[in-house]
């Protein structure tokens, strides 16, 4: 099954009871922050103890991020460092603006994977949050065979476009766009950015409808109570289980028939619906309204 | 035969066979005409505190009793142990039905001999780390509430002189946990703690800040049951007996245990329409209440009764029509304390209608589910909510065992861990609550439930609760905080833990240092 | 290897507030005051003197302040502290 990363949980670098416990709210991925959340006296602090965690907690399945500061800094090559040698999933850069930006820490990553030998485990993602990033987004989404996913920082996007964020991110759209589209050409997930009132959950839930419907694979989050509103944003209908478990079985079917052609009530069947029927189970699984022993 | 006269002897005959001597008018008292407002201030019960000692005949070596329905706020316990000290009383047996961080100056009455003896629910605070460390000579014998209200009524623990402290009690001593007067200045709600010393206790004295005119009614304790009353300045701190608002938990982690149990709950088999319930007052507990609630509307069922420590939510849903009526032994807020004071439907009852094991209709056997927290449950689902885990007393039993035997499914809420304190054990640092009568534990790593229950379990898998062997939630503790090193317990027993029927249970011993 | 005062942690919940300062005895003397210290005192000193020999300093004092911090944790502020004292980072420039 394909990860799902319908949740991005945002937790700060420097808080070691908040790292010890976050994944027993289920998120889908936890973002181990090095960067905002951390200030400048304490970033060496917060390296060394995301680094102990992510050595020592047990995370499950959580699929592991941590957020480096940017390789400009004094820090971004000691975060590479420090994280990809305790075994992170996934390096997400912020603010990142260019293809040439994600080939850097590509470098810098495979200097680390050489050293301790394990060539190619680190996957990267981005952040994109000015308009030059938005612009150059497919390149950024397709610098290395590493990426796995683009995200939108909406905060810093727009207060660079001279604006402010609006309750109907109005001012996102094109960024939300370009992002979904050249991260489906480029074959990697999408995420949408924060959402910080964590009073208004019927404001979240539109949003997360809203961004579900632009294709975004999952949100960003900050609290482990907006898990539960994403999660059932995004756990699929009743009727599209139907559908998918029909095309699952029809793909069975042809399978033991030695058919290449696969048919559901006597139409064919494109790729696109089969990967999207596979999606769709994985979403009823993990949203708890299938079980693994009813496929 | 037509005057009194005329039958003269007839009357001393009939007064020889009664064995009574015949009415003499000039004997007669005569009328008083006060104007009875007037009258009832000279009341014969009405007596100051020290009179009311006095008169009540109490003498060292003999057992005085308390509650706890003004919690932190509590004057009482204080008040009356200063007096009997000043008085020169010596080894007194304090039998309270809990003691609170408050009552801190009884170290100083222990040490000094006017106390040697103490029977509680609970301990907290420095005096109940000043006896775990061995202040006392006589270990302090702990009790459930429905475990006391038996062994009171039964004279395993006979209490010589009750002081109650009252909201309100008029000068012949009908009182209440609230008061009806413009003068109010406390208010607990439920006396329900109270009512077995009011009822079993050789004299009784009430303490009330509020004397109020005859006759206070509806009253919670009878005129009848009371001896003395003793009006004084404040029985409590308001403040600290109960919070005014409803706060919701926004911790995260009490939100995902309430999910967690509401879970449990919904799927268990016995949320059905007409169901009871009881609930604590942890932020576990309450957000649980949130989620049952709304499952309740969604599905149109509706509770008979909600039991126990009422709080706000409780009143909230029984004014919206999903709890019919509410059954307090304790009301945990003032907005409980002010439903019990007005509605009807809002019953107050006594310790042992509540939990004794010994009364057929005491509530807690028609309780249907409890949701209960523990400070550390072990693998065989036994609880403690007495004894830290550093060996210090820092709980109170309460209705724990009591609820947990008697309901028909028992729920214990805890988190795995307390910062790195383990809380699902191999063995419970002090037995409280047995694992024959607890049914699921709720953990934020997954819910175990006891092997007794192997229909229970299988339900709540197939509504996707995480079931778990209470085993692997051990060994999850112990992977995350490591294995901790045994305390440094002494030899001296200083605390004793009966089981609601009057056996005795487990023994607490000194932790040194 | 000189070494100046230095601390890093907090006293929050789950963290642990770590102190080092030279000492002109040599050798590791470790002061620890914990809110678990019944159950995990001895563990935490052990921590603490671990982390310190990987670093490979001599002649500190470090006194901890914890407040139910794990293991991992332990050895973060205590290596954080060591850096802080020594200038000596264990990451590449």
């Amino acid at each position: 099954m394909q990860r799902l990363r319908r949740t991005m949980m945002f937790v700060p670098g420097n808080n070691p009871a908040m790292m010890a416990d976050a994944h027993i709210y289920g998120p889908d991925s936890i973002m181990l922050d090095l960067e905002d959340a951390v200030t400048m006296t304490e970033k060496d602090a917060a390296r060394m103890l995301v680094y102990n965690a992510l050595k020592s907690v047990d995370y499950g399945d959580t699929e592991m991020v941590v957020r480096i500061n940017p390789l400009n800094t004094p820090y971004g090559k000691k975060d590479v460092e420090a994280m990809v040698k305790a075994g992170v999933d996934v390096i997400r850069m912020p603010k990142t603006e260019t293809a040439e930006e994600v080939r850097e820490v590509e470098r810098e990553i495979e200097k680390v994977e050489k050293e301790i030998g394990c060539l190619g485990r680190t996957k990267i993602m981005a952040a994109i949050e000015s308009a030059l990033g938005v612009v150059n987004a497919y390149d950024i989404a397709t610098a290395s065979p590493r990426m796995m996913g683009i995200a939108l920082g909406a905060e810093d996007y727009s207060a660079n476009l001279k604006t402010q964020r609006s309750d109907s991110g109005e001012e996102l759209r094109l960024a939300r766009e370009t992002i979904i589209v050249a991260a489906r050409a480029a074959g990697i997930d999408a995420f949408d950015t924060v959402y910080s009132n964590l009073n208004d959950m019927d404001a979240f839930r539109r949003e997360v409808e809203y961004i579900k419907t632009l294709g975004f694979d999952g949100k960003s989050i900050i609290n482990p109570r907006q898990i539960e509103v994403v999660n059932e944003v995004f756990a699929p209908t009743q009727k599209a289980i139907d559908k998918a478990l029909a095309i699952l079985a029809a793909i069975k079917e042809a399978e033991k028939k030695g058919s290449g052609v696969i048919a559901v009530n006597g139409k064919m069947v494109d790729r696109p619906v089969v990967i999207r029927a596979q999606r769709t189970i994985d979403l009823a699984i993990a949203s708890g309204i299938l079980k693994e022993e009813d496929i | 035969m037509n005057t009194i006269k005329d039958r003269a002897a007839d009357i001393a005959a009939a007064a020889k066979h009664e064995g009574k001597t015949v009415y003499n008018p000039e004997a007669a008292k005569p009328k008083n005409e006060t104007p009875r407002l007037e009258l009832q201030k000279e009341s014969p019960k009405l007596v100051t505190l020290e009179e009311a000692i006095r008169k009540s005949g109490l003498k060292d070596g003999m057992t005085i009793s308390f509650h706890h329905h003004f919690r932190a706020g509590d004057k009482v316990v204080n008040m009356v142990v200063d007096k009997l000290a000043e008085m020169g009383f010596k080894n007194l047996h304090v039998a309270a039905s809990s003691l609170q961080d408050v009552h801190e100056p009884l170290i100083n009455h222990i040490k000094n001999g006017v106390v040697t003896k103490i029977s509680t629910s609970g301990l907290r605070g420095p005096l109940a780390n000043e006896i775990s460390k061995g202040l006392m000579e006589e270990p302090v014998v702990f009790r459930s509430h429905g475990g006391r209200g038996s062994a009171i009524a039964n004279g395993d623990l006979h209490i010589d002189v009750a002081f109650l402290g009252a909201s309100s009690s008029d000068p012949l001593g009908n009182a209440c946990g609230y008061s009806r007067s413009e003068n109010a200045k406390s208010i607990c709600g439920s006396l329900g703690y109270a009512l077995p010393d009011a009822q079993y206790a050789d004299k009784v004295v009430i303490l009330t800040d509020d004397l109020v005119a005859y006759p206070n009614t509806p009253n919670s304790i009878s005129e009848h049951n009371v001896d003395y009353v003793v009006e004084v300045d404040s029985v409590g701190d308001s403040s600290k007996i109960s919070s005014g608002a409803i706060r919701d938990s926004k911790n995260p982690r009490d939100i995902l245990l309430a999910q967690n149990a509401a879970k449990v709950i919904i799927n268990s088999g016995y949320f059905n329409d007409g169901f009871s319930i009881q609930t604590g007052t942890g932020g576990a507990s309450l957000a649980a209440v949130k989620f049952i609630r709304q499952e309740m509307i969604d599905r149109g069922i509706k509770a008979s009764f909600a039991l126990g420590g009422i709080t706000a939510h409780m009143v909230k849903m029984h004014e919206e029509g999903l709890i019919e009526r509410l059954i307090d032994v304790q009301s945990f807020d003032k907005v409980a304390a002010e439903s019990i004071k007005t509605d009807p439907m809002h019953k107050e009852v006594s310790a042992n209608e509540y939990a004794s094991a010994d009364e057929p209709g005491s509530a807690v056997h028609y309780l249907d589910i409890v949701i209960l927290s523990a400070l550390e449950a072990d693998v065989n689902f036994n609880v403690n909510v007495l004894v830290g885990s550093d060996g210090i007393i820092r709980g109170a039993i309460g209705g724990h065992p009591d609820t947990a035997a008697d309901s028909a499914l028992s729920i214990i809420v805890c988190p795995l861990l307390r910062g790195r304190i383990p809380c699902i054990v191999d063995e419970v640092t002090t037995l409280i609550t047995p694992g024959s009568t607890v049914d699921v534990i709720v953990t934020e790593y997954g819910t175990a439930v006891n092997p007794r229950r192997p229909e229970l379990a299988e339900r709540l898998k197939k509504a996707g609760v995480k079931v778990v062997d209470i085993k692997t939630l051990r060994d999850k503790a112990k992977s995350i905080i490591g294995e901790p090193a045994a305390l440094p317990f002494g030899d001296k027993t200083v605390g004793v833990v009966m089981n609601r029927d009057g056996s005795v249970m487990d023994v607490i011993k000194n932790i040194k240092g | 290897m000189e070494i100046k005062n230095a601390n890093a942690g907090t006293l929050e919940s789950g963290d642990i507030l770590v102190q080092v300062a030279p000492s002109e005895q040599g050798g590791l003397d470790i002061t620890l005051e914990s809110s678990v210290a019944y159950q995990f005192g001895d563990r935490i000193r052990e921590v603490i003197a671990e982390t310190a020999k990987e670093f490979g300093v001599d002649g500190v004092k470090i006194n901890a302040v914890d407040k139910g911090a794990l293991d991992c944790t332990i050895r973060a502020r205590v290596a954080t502290a060591l850096v802080r004292a020594t200038g000596k980072d264990i990451w590449k420039d």
